[in-house]
């Protein structure tokens, strides 16, 4: 009975926990390097995923919550960081003249914005707002595989009885189905500096385990502390209940 | 019990100037415990060390948390990213609140059992009850801090609540809000509150435990402790055995902290709150849903009463009727042991709470709606109906006369619990 009790409170928290998260159309799994409790970072598909972030979802996303000098924590060397940060202009400013001005980023800068604010944003794509992407895999159901799947498929020809808005494209896993972004990795979006074929399928990997890390920057560090204390506390309360078998044993 | 006599002279010069150690000795170390508890009664102490964690983590979070609603967001981001451990300690403060209730729900959930509400605990019983009402206060202001799409709505629908009051419902609630929405005001106090509540919900604790320590524990059996062959000292056999507890506890609690941190969060609250749109599907923390389920039960106004009044009223009156349980049953036998139509009707409750958290996390269509008022209103059947006729009608099992009858073999029962 008492194994009963403890699997229903179980039960409760992961009905409750999960109840909401299985609406929707059903996403495939992919197998994520940085999956399972022992999981990291691909460091070749990072270094790519960055490569595509930074040449085409720059152009409408902004990354706010992410500084260039992040990337040192997963690999790149200063003067990488550097210069990949110099390829974005920040305004700055007040000078002393009092006026703004623009120059080139640096790694303590955050991820450039690509528009001056929401309105500009909405201006320059058909009314829609393209969202802020720093926690974009925490902050949507099914998370990399969602935002994964979201990337890959789109449908060129809608269901012939769904009515698409104008400027507006058919994605099988978006809620409604129907998206202002326009297909953003078509093939060979990008030419990749380590050679790999470029395919939709493979970009959008790459750049959904960059966007992960970019939601995520703790994980890797987290995991292994986690492994070294969970260690730790089953070696601790292995002991603890020898001891208490030992201490009440003059009871029995 | 004897009054110690200390030996070393310092203890000593303290000790009678403020008796702390011949406290100590009193209530930690010869504290006269029941023999027979099982690991349900782990759980008290549970909950007073995850209240202890919660509150260290919430103060060194507070140190690089900005309570304004243009800045909370990032704050939060920046202490998960920026602070050294901040995402450790963010994360084990958001675990925490779940792992707190999870405590306490077991420890109530014990408490139904085996009666520990009855005579002589009534107050202690009832001081628990406040105690959870307050948790349920802090989870929710500290559900709004982050300032995510489901801390901005939630704050929206449970302060509407407030607008039920006849006459004055609407100036409270934009006196709750300072102004006339959820906005910087109501932030800025909630950040108040939320760091107000858990130090009352600490001195609570003490009463809590100051009322315990008058009758002692309660027990599985549900007799009354008669004399020493009836207890061991609380050190070292309680001592080790929470300590014991407490291991078990982190392995489950820093698990989810380090491989599945969010498992317990809506994904929309890392969407920053945004006044002009709203969520599809606005849903509190899984420990709240139950009662979520309530609120939403009554879709029809009756006798006068909007539906939504009664909604609110019933939200309350759930935790509230709890404080009348020592009252509403009437069997003279605690234990469920010895109650054999009480131990099946309990698990009808259990899973009854358990079928509106289900239903609290949905939304309400179709036959949700249906199971969420039969839910409803078995729960208050239960409290209402259920437990003072079957205090009267059950014939119960014959009660050991003393724990020591019962934990030793040949004793007059079973000391298995099903």
């Amino acid at each position: 009975m008492r194994t009963s009790i403890l699997g229903a409170t179980v039960a409760l928290a992961l009905v409750t926990g999960s109840a909401t998260a299985s609406e929707g159309p059903k996403l495939a799994a992919q197998n994520w390097s940085f999956g399972g409790i022992f999981g990291t970072f691909d460091r070749a598909t990072l270094r790519r995923g960055v490569q595509v972030y930074n040449e085409v979802c720059a152009s409408c996303h902004s990354l706010k919550l992410v500084a260039y000098r992040n990337l040192g924590d997963v690999g790149y060397g200063a003067e990488e960081v550097k210069a990949i940060a110099a390829e974005f202009e920040v305004t700055d400013g007040p000078n002393d003249d009092g006026d703004m001005f623009t120059r080139p980023a640096l790694p303590a800068d955050r991820f450039a914005a690509p528009f001056e604010n929401d309105k500009a944003a909405r201006a320059a794509n058909n009314g829609a707002l393209p969202p802020d992407l720093s926690v974009i895999t925490k902050a949507r159901k099914g998370g990399s595989d969602y935002i994964y799947a979201l990337l890959s498929r789109y449908a060129e020809d809608p269901p012939a009885d769904f009515e698409l808005s104008d400027g507006m494209y058919y994605n099988e896993v978006f809620p409604g189905h129907q998206i202002a972004m326009s297909p953003p990795l078509g093939e060979d979006a990008v030419e990749y500096a380590d050679g790999t074929k470029a395919t939709t399928a493979q970009m959008s990997k790459d750049v959904t385990t960059f966007l992960v890390w970019a939601a995520e920057p703790e994980m890797e560090e987290r995991k292994r502390l986690g492994i070294i204390v969970m260690i730790f506390l089953t070696a601790l309360t292995a002991m603890l209940y020898a001891l208490k078998r030992m201490i009440w044993s003059d009871l029995h | 019990m004897t009054t110690p006599t200390w030996t070393n002279p310092i203890i000593k010069w303290i000790d009678y100037r403020l008796p702390i150690f011949t406290f100590t000795q009193h209530h930690l170390v010869e504290y006269p415990t029941p023999k027979n508890l099982n690991y349900w009664w782990n759980f008290g102490s549970l909950a007073g060390v995850v209240l202890v964690i919660m509150i260290a983590t919430g103060i060194f979070l507070s140190m690089s948390y900005t309570p304004h609603v243009d800045y909370a967001f990032d704050s939060v981001e920046r202490i998960m990213r920026d602070v050294n451990y901040g995402w450790l300690l963010r994360y084990l403060h958001m675990n925490g609140g779940s792992m707190f209730f999870i405590a306490v729900y077991i420890h109530v959930f014990r408490g139904l059992y085996y009666g520990s509400y009855k005579a002589p605990r009534e107050i202690l019983w009832i001081i628990g009850v406040i105690i959870l009402f307050a948790m349920m206060a802090t989870a929710f202001t500290g559900y709004v801090l982050p300032w995510g799409q489901m801390s901005f709505w939630a704050a929206t629908v449970i302060t509407n609540m407030f607008t039920a009051v006849p006459l004055v419902g609407e100036a409270i609630v934009n006196w709750l809000w300072g102004g006339f929405a959820v906005g910087n005001p109501t932030l800025n106090r909630f950040f108040s509150f939320h760091y107000l509540l858990p130090f009352i919900i600490f001195a609570l604790v003490f009463v809590h435990l100051w009322a315990l320590h008058v009758h002692k524990s309660n027990n599985p059996v549900g007799v009354d402790m008669k004399g020493p062959q009836d207890t061991i000292p609380f050190h070292p056999y309680y001592t080790i055995k929470d300590a014991y507890g407490m291991g078990v506890l982190m392995l489950v609690y820093l698990a989810f902290v380090f491989f599945a941190p969010n498992f317990f969060l809506e994904p929309d609250n890392y969407i920053e709150a945004n006044p002009l749109q709203t969520p599809p599907h606005i849903v509190p923390e899984w420990y709240l849903m139950p009662f979520y389920a309530i609120l939403r039960a009554f879709t029809q106004e009756f006798l006068w009463i909007p539906a939504k009044v009664l909604g609110v009223i019933a939200m309350f009156a759930s935790v509230g009727i709890l404080a009348l349980l020592p009252w509403l049953d009437t069997s003279k036998v605690r234990s469920a042991r010895f109650r054999p139509i009480y131990k099946q009707v309990f698990w009808l409750f259990f899973v009854d709470c358990l079928v509106l958290g289900y239903v609290g996390a949905n939304p309400p269509e179709g036959y949700l709606i249906l199971l969420g008022q039969v839910a409803t209103a078995y729960y208050f059947l239960h409290f209402l109906v259920v437990m003072p006729v079957l205090g009267i009608m059950e014939k119960t099992r014959p009660v050991p006369d003393s724990i020591s009858a019962a934990v030793t073999p040949g004793g007059t029962s079973g000391k298995e619990d099903t």
